[in-house]
């Protein structure tokens, strides 16, 4: 960082007040209130945490904030919400927002045009717009060149770059809506340390909504918890509230520190068998010398040696561009190998040939079930209950076994109550318990899982271990890439871990 | 790969950087003088208006730079498509003077080897002109030029500008979507119809998903003040200047030529006339 920040640009800037007054928000065409009966001031240059369980209306307040959420056709309000007095629409400029999907917040292809956008729309000078883009960029620490492409930045590096275009509108108020819920814990650091540098230089008021409570509780100088049924839960300095308050939060599936998640009791006892061991009979999959590519020709891992055994679970961990998740889809024969070996046994294969990428699709079902990292990509109808008769339909299954197995899932993964939602409307944790249980109903023998706890708050956590360690005694074998070194702990059997990402372009 | 990770350039995001005359044009002075080439070349079916653009357009070629490797590399369906299409109309063409070949509906005459010739020459020359147009866009400034230049809409330049970026994205989702009916025991299928229909269901999917991106897109946009009563500035200035102004006459002045040498050796026929 070359200059702090304010002692370049123009007036320094002014935190908004925020202030709430019996507000609400009812979105068009549902019964509930999002967000009903807040009461709530925040003084100009406050850090707020803002908290709650999974719809209690956070990022519908947030969004309300920025000025976002539509008008009285996307939804009804009821009494007052100001920013510095105002309605948020009229002070569209004063308020900047960062959501949390890296890749839908990128506008332009060029890093310095992206940050420059924000001021565009806002009528600022082009001289004064190049000036605030490279302070902007200073603060986030992101030291690109101007025309470097968007589209090669990393996610942490995308949230940065968000940040760097908000700060450059000069907000008086800065809105974060779970900034790092979809980075890896590397990106989550970058994130955080620029909000933090960030704070050094701007007097705007702050508010984060994260369930991560640890990564911002240094940042923070409130804690706000929204009450499901309206109001606010607690209100106050983040000690006070999280001492009062932190078990029940936990509870909710906030990640309190102090209060981690229960890791479940492994009740079959792990055989002896390494993870190179290739002659027990516990081996389902065998890779010798493997090279993996999503694009043909592109090797992104090689040289890969382990075994997928029944009843272990196997995490796949590394940096960023290592090919985690090219090796696990090429080890779910969904890809074909770019090089060496991949051998299913003949216990797993049951005739069906000893190389998966071979196998017919349906005879993947009841042999490999993948779970992919974004759920969306894997849905393929229009309810929850028409989703997880999918596989068992293909597999020819009776009608009354394939009820019979659908409704023991909903039941066992809290999903009855969701049976004719279509899976799109499902929350975060909602859909990653549906596209577990869409593996699950065909009984595969190999359960291959993407990064299954990304972005999932402390509840869906739990149930997913706890799931996942009964699979396990039951003989399932697990594949599973993570970044989270507490799935780690609480699962793995062995760790495979990929090194040096080959070169994929300029990633920091 | 994890959705953390860089992804590679979309092809529709490709940036064309360099530093010789034809990249500090104006996008549109490029696209106007594409246009007139082109209009031009529509009006007559003959090979002589045709051949001389292409001459002319090999030396304008030299002078922006373009190398003879990406030339090929990335006008290659030009280069198929023009002699197809010539071929075509030479054995279909409307016949007339001498024939030389007749098999069913097949005809060749004097006519038609003459319409096919100029067929093929012409796709050429217009194709080859709108490729290295577009070969030395970037774009972003194509759409800086378009609302401060041609002066269209700011928020429909940039709605479109964004859109083309999603759809580097989508091509990663098209992937991923793939390999995940394949997982999900549904990306079997048998004969050509079993193929469409899963292609068909896949696209759907495809659909969906770009929808949900760009409306959480246009939710980021309008948040940095996007779409808002201000009056918009742009951080990059867009100017038609004298360089434009002379790519513009250098476009005419082929025209003009290509014109005058069909008209003087009589081969040039208006086709609306």
């Amino acid at each position: 960082m070359s200059a702090p920040y304010r002692d370049l640009g123009g007036d320094p800037v002014r935190g908004s007040r925020v202030t709430a007054s019996g507000w609400g928000w009812r979105h068009a065409g549902r019964r509930a209130w999002a967000v009903r009966d807040l009461d709530l001031d925040i003084e100009p240059g406050e850090k707020v945490l803002l908290l709650g369980p999974s719809g209690a209306g956070k990022s519908t307040l947030v969004h309300a904030l920025a000025g976002v959420l539509g008008d009285s056709d996307d939804g009804d309000d009821n009494g007052r919400l100001l920013v510095d007095g105002l309605p948020p629409a009229a002070v569209r400029g004063r308020v900047g927002l960062v959501l949390q999907d890296p890749d839908s917040q990128v506008t332009l292809a060029r890093v310095g045009d992206d940050v420059a956008f924000g001021c565009e729309n806002l009528g600022v000078e082009r001289d004064e717009i190049w000036r605030r883009v490279g302070q902007a960029l200073d603060a986030v620490g992101l030291d690109l060149p101007l025309d470097h492409s968007t589209s090669r930045l990393s996610g942490g590096q995308k949230q940065r770059l968000a940040l760097a275009g908000v700060l450059a509108m000069r907000p008086g108020l800065v809105l974060l809506d779970e900034p790092t819920a979809n980075l890896d814990p590397v990106g989550v650091a970058e994130v955080r340390d620029a909000v933090a540098r960030m704070l050094e230089h701007t007097k705007a008021t702050l508010i984060v909504i994260e369930h991560r409570v640890g990564v911002w509780l240094p940042l923070v100088d409130r804690v706000i918890v929204l009450d499901p049924g309206g109001g606010l839960l607690a209100d106050g300095h983040p000690e006070q509230v999280l001492a009062e308050e932190g078990a029940r939060l936990a509870a909710q599936g906030v990640w309190v520190p102090g209060f981690p998640p229960a890791h479940p009791e492994r009740r079959r006892a792990v055989s002896s068998v390494g993870p190179n061991d290739a002659s027990s009979t516990d081996v389902l999959l065998c890779a010798d010398d493997l090279s993996v590519a999503r694009i043909p020709g592109t090797v992104v891992a090689s040289g890969v040696r382990l075994t997928v055994n029944s009843g272990q679970a196997l995490a796949v961990t590394g940096p960023n561009g290592s090919g985690k998740s090219t090796l696990a889809l090429t080890l779910a024969g969904l890809l074909p190998t770019a090089g060496g070996d991949l051998r299913a046994t003949d216990r797993l294969a049951q005739g069906a040939g000893s190389k998966p990428f071979r196998w017919k699709s349906r005879q993947l079902l009841t042999r490999i079930g993948t779970v992919f990292q974004d759920p969306e990509h894997q849905f393929l109808t229009a309810t929850v209950r028409k989703e997880l008769e999918l596989g068992p339909r293909t597999l020819a299954l009776s009608g009354a076994k394939i009820q019979a197995l659908v409704d023991e899932l909903l039941q066992r993964l809290r999903l009855d109550h969701l049976a004719l939602a279509n899976p799109f409307t499902l929350s975060g944790g909602e859909k990653r318990r549906l596209s577990v249980a869409t593996a699950l109903a065909t009984n595969p023998q190999v359960l291959v899982l993407d990064e299954p706890t990304f972005g999932q708050d402390a509840q869906t956590w739990q149930e997913l271990v706890a799931l996942l360690a009964g699979l396990l005694d039951g003989g399932t074998a697990l594949v599973a890439v993570t970044h989270d070194r507490e799935f780690v702990e609480a699962l793995a059997d062995h760790t495979h871990e990929l090194t040096s990402p080959l070169p994929v372009g300029p990633v920091r | 790969m994890t959705r953390t990770t860089a992804t590679p350039t979309g092809p529709a995001l490709r940036t064309s950087k360099g530093t010789r005359p034809i990249h500090r044009v104006n996008p549109v002075t490029k696209l106007a003088a594409a246009f007139i080439i082109s209009l031009t070349l529509i009006a007559s079916v003959d090979w002589v208006s045709a051949g001389v653009v292409l001459v002319l357009e090999a030396a304008l070629f030299g002078w922006a730079g373009i190398r003879l490797s990406v030339f090929l590399k990335r006008s290659w369906p030009i280069l198929l498509a023009a002699p197809l299409a010539g071929l075509t109309t030479l054995l279909y063409g409307e016949p007339s003077g001498q024939s030389y070949w007749q098999f069913l509906f097949v005809h060749i005459t004097d006519g038609s080897i003459y319409l096919g010739v100029a067929t093929g020459l012409r796709i050429l020359a217009i194709g080859l002109a709108g490729m290295v147009m577009f070969l030395t866009i970037d774009p972003t400034d194509l759409a800086d030029g378009l609302a401060q230049v041609v002066r269209l809409p700011a928020r429909f330049v940039l709605g479109a500008l964004a859109a083309m970026r999603l759809a580097g994205l989508l091509v990663d989702d098209w992937r991923s979507l793939g390999l995940a009916r394949r997982a999900r025991g549904v990306g079997d299928s048998q004969g050509f119809m079993g193929k469409l229909r899963l292609w068909l269901n896949q696209a759907f999917s495809l659909l969906v998903l770009a929808l949900r991106r760009g409306s959480k897109l246009a939710t980021a946009m309008e948040a940095r003040g996007f779409g808002a009563d201000t009056q918009r500035s742009w951080a990059r200035e867009s100017v038609f200047v004298g360089r434009d102004w002379f790519l513009v006459m250098i476009a005419v002045l082929v025209a003009a030529t290509a014109v005058g040498i069909s008209v003087w050796s009589g081969h040039w026929n208006f086709i609306f006339g």
